[in-house]
């Protein structure tokens, strides 16, 4: 799950991590009021769940609250397009107004899981403000990697090593290894799997600030802590995404019209590559799940129908323990209460497939049985493009 | 031969008398799997589905020879279903839980490590760890320890891998004409405690299997490792499926472990890896079955 930059700043705050002083708002009005608060010279900040907001004109310098308050105006309600949103853009709702400080250096520090070793890892690079894989690609000498055992923390050592790489001394270098042990306790706290402090910034009074922060967690995770979930925006993801996850449907749109139901994560990948083999382009992501009863395959057809650029629709189901004339009857039964708009192809597999694909041919609907995931994509992408 | 599951293999079943337990633990049983027994805290002593119920492990394993688990305990006590085997001595923990917090996997792998230390220190066999978020592992004809469908297998001399688990399925129906050694899935999570080199190690020394298909996909770097032990240790065959070519960066695509992030992860890298290393990697999932007897004599 993510989390705007606002909130990720207020949960680094409560460990202690120092973050500029900030009042997030939804009017021009209140952004006056802030700025004032703040001193009157203020950054305004876009919302959004993306990066690149800089370049997009989503974080502006008000010189004063009348500043602020214009900026505030221009930036609610904005359509903002960054490298990360796609060509369609974020629509800002809310504006973060914090104190502009006096820069000395912008510096980068992150932590994630490094899947190698199955530990967290302390990456840290001189080159603040540049995206971390970018410099990566660049110069990957140019980042100090320090794995941490989340169980322990990190080590004062560890901390040490991540400030002397990061060229810090006196004041901000001290700072520094603060930081460094609060927002890795942070991390392993709120069980994020991202931290991101990009820039962090040292002022010209020595001291270390998140200037920017994006954090991920573990969706897995969110069941012990609620108040993270209440951060949850859903104005920032698809709302077939959020629609299907109600029903425990993985679904995820993609740009095609091959619309795609299959049972488990790793098979349903496999099926929009091979409709992309067979000349297609799916139309989304959907697991179904292991069951696939008939009251999942209805509510996956609702989802996969509402994408309107679907022109045919391939159901993909490894029936494993579960009998493939079952299966048949609640596809069958699904698509006499939906009506079907487009061709469906059948692919079954599994015990009693033979009478699975007898109910699937005697029901009289328009659904198009296939043999083998090969013969069922070819099938799709035909059938989608004579309807096309 | 075959590998980590057999004849002997004696299985308890953790969370026997939740819903997906019960219902496994007796699809496993009808295969022709040794269940011996199961375990729910609270519930020691009873017998459900004709399985005896223990209060933990340790007396699962004492009273009825246990050595090997199979969890089906929710994801918020999962990690610790695996630490209590381990703790236990149990050989073979196949963990099938899906959502279970990477952190609390993290603390469950250290756990791990300093119990196998301490028993090989002791001369007593470390614990294997399959999955969590996986089907299990079976070996045709001698044990299912999963929730595979078991009628779909037939013994013979291939050994499939994968971290996906109706496409071990698939793989499984390509090759029913040739049989399986064992198939083993080892699960979706960023941080499985079996990965491919473990299995890719076994199959090479199992003298059951002449052949190989892993299945892979976007996310991690598991691929390109397995790739590099392959081109040094594995004679046999290999053929390789990676599941994701068309998936969008910076999207989990079902699994907590299938993510492109920061442009890496991506099925493209894994297979020009794996095609370096010799292993006839395929683009068509339903062309690794056709492959792997083409390639199986050679």
């Amino acid at each position: 799950m993510k989390v705007h930059e606002y909130q990720a700043k207020e949960i680094l705050r409560r460990y202690g991590v120092p973050t500029p002083r900030g009042i997030v708002v939804d009017n021009p009005e209140e952004a006056r009021l802030a700025a004032k608060e703040l001193g009157g010279r203020v950054v305004v900040k876009a919302q959004i769940h993306a990066g690149g907001r800089g370049k997009g004109g989503g974080v502006k310098l008000a010189k004063n609250a009348d500043e602020a308050h214009d900026l505030t105006k221009q930036m609610i309600g904005m359509t903002l397009v960054t490298h990360q949103t796609g060509p369609e853009g974020r629509v800002v709702r809310k504006v973060l107004i914090e104190e502009a400080l006096n820069i000395d250096k912008e510096l980068y520090l992150g932590v994630t899981l490094d899947r190698r070793i199955g530990m967290p890892v302390v990456m840290a690079s001189k080159q603040g403000g540049m995206e971390i894989e970018e410099v990566a690609a660049r110069d990957p000498k140019a980042i100090h990697r320090e794995p941490i055992d989340a169980v322990m923390g990190a080590q004062p050592f560890q901390a040490r090593a991540v400030a002397y790489a990061l060229g810090l001394e006196g004041d901000a270098y001290k700072k520094c290894v603060d930081f460094v042990q609060k927002l890795m306790r942070a991390y392993v706290d709120t069980d994020a799997s991202l931290a991101e402090i990009n820039p962090l910034l040292v002022t010209k009074e020595g001291n270390v600030l998140a200037l920017d922060c994006k954090m991920n967690f573990d969706d897995n995770a969110l069941f012990r802590h609620k108040d993270i979930v209440e951060m949850r925006d859903l104005n920032e993801e698809d709302p077939l995404e959020v629609e299907a996850s109600k029903f425990g449907l993985n679904y995820i749109k993609l740009d095609g019209n091959v619309g795609c139901m299959v049972n488990g994560a790793g098979l349903a990948m496999a099926t929009m590559d091979i409709i992309k083999l067979a000349g297609g382009e799916p139309a989304n992501f959907l697991d179904v799940g292991g069951g696939a009863s008939a009251e999942q395959v209805k509510n996956a057809f609702r989802i996969i129908l509402s994408d309107k650029n679907v022109r045919a629709i391939l159901i993909n189901i490894f029936g494993g323990i579960m009998r493939g004339d079952r299966i048949a009857e609640g596809v069958v039964s699904a698509s006499r209460e939906i009506g079907l708009p487009v061709p469906v192809v059948v692919r079954l597999e599994g015990t009693n497939v033979e009478l699975g694909k007898e109910i699937l041919a005697k029901s009289g609907l328009p659904l198009i049985t296939a043999d083998g995931m090969w013969d069922a994509a070819q099938k799709v992408v035909a059938a989608a493009k004579g309807a096309a | 031969m075959a590998i980590w599951a057999g004849k002997s293999t004696r299985v308890i079943v953790q969370g026997i008398t939740g819903r997906e337990g019960t219902f496994h633990a007796i699809q496993c049983r009808d295969y022709g799997t040794n269940v011996v027994g199961g375990v729910t805290p609270g519930k020691g002593g009873t017998t459900h589905e004709g399985f005896a119920v223990f209060n933990t492990v340790r007396e699962a394993r004492e009273n009825a020879g246990a050595n090997c688990s199979l969890i089906f305990v929710p994801p918020p006590f999962a990690a610790d279903a695996v630490m209590e085997s381990a703790d236990a001595g149990v050989e073979l923990i196949v963990c099938i839980t899906e959502g279970i917090p990477v952190n609390d996997m993290i603390r469950a792998h250290d756990f791990l490590k300093k119990s196998n230390a301490r028993a090989v220190a002791a001369g007593r066999t470390p614990s294997r760890l399959i999955g969590p978020n996986c089907p299990g592992i079976i070996t045709p004809g001698e044990a299912k320890i999963g929730i595979m469908p078991g009628h779909i297998h037939r013994p013979g001399p291939i050994g499939i891998v994968s971290r996906s688990g109706t496409l071990t399925y698939e793989a499984v129906g390509q090759t029913r004409e040739i049989g399986q050694s064992t198939a083993v899935g080892i699960g979706g999570d960023p941080l499985p405690g079996t990965n491919f080199i473990d299995c890719l190690a076994a199959f090479q020394a199992d003298s059951a299997t002449e052949a190989i298909i892993m299945i892979g996909e976007i996310g991690g770097t598991a691929e390109e490792e397995a790739a590099a032990y392959v081109k040094q240790f594995v004679t046999k065959p290999v053929v390789a499926f990676i599941a994701g070519q068309t998936a969008p960066p910076g999207r989990r695509m079902g699994h907590a472990g299938a993510i492109i992030s920061g442009g890496k992860g991506t099925a493209a890298e894994k297979m020009a890896a794996l095609d370096a290393a010799g292993i006839h990697v395929v683009k068509a999932p339903s062309d690794m079955g056709r492959k792997v007897a083409e390639v199986r004599r050679h």
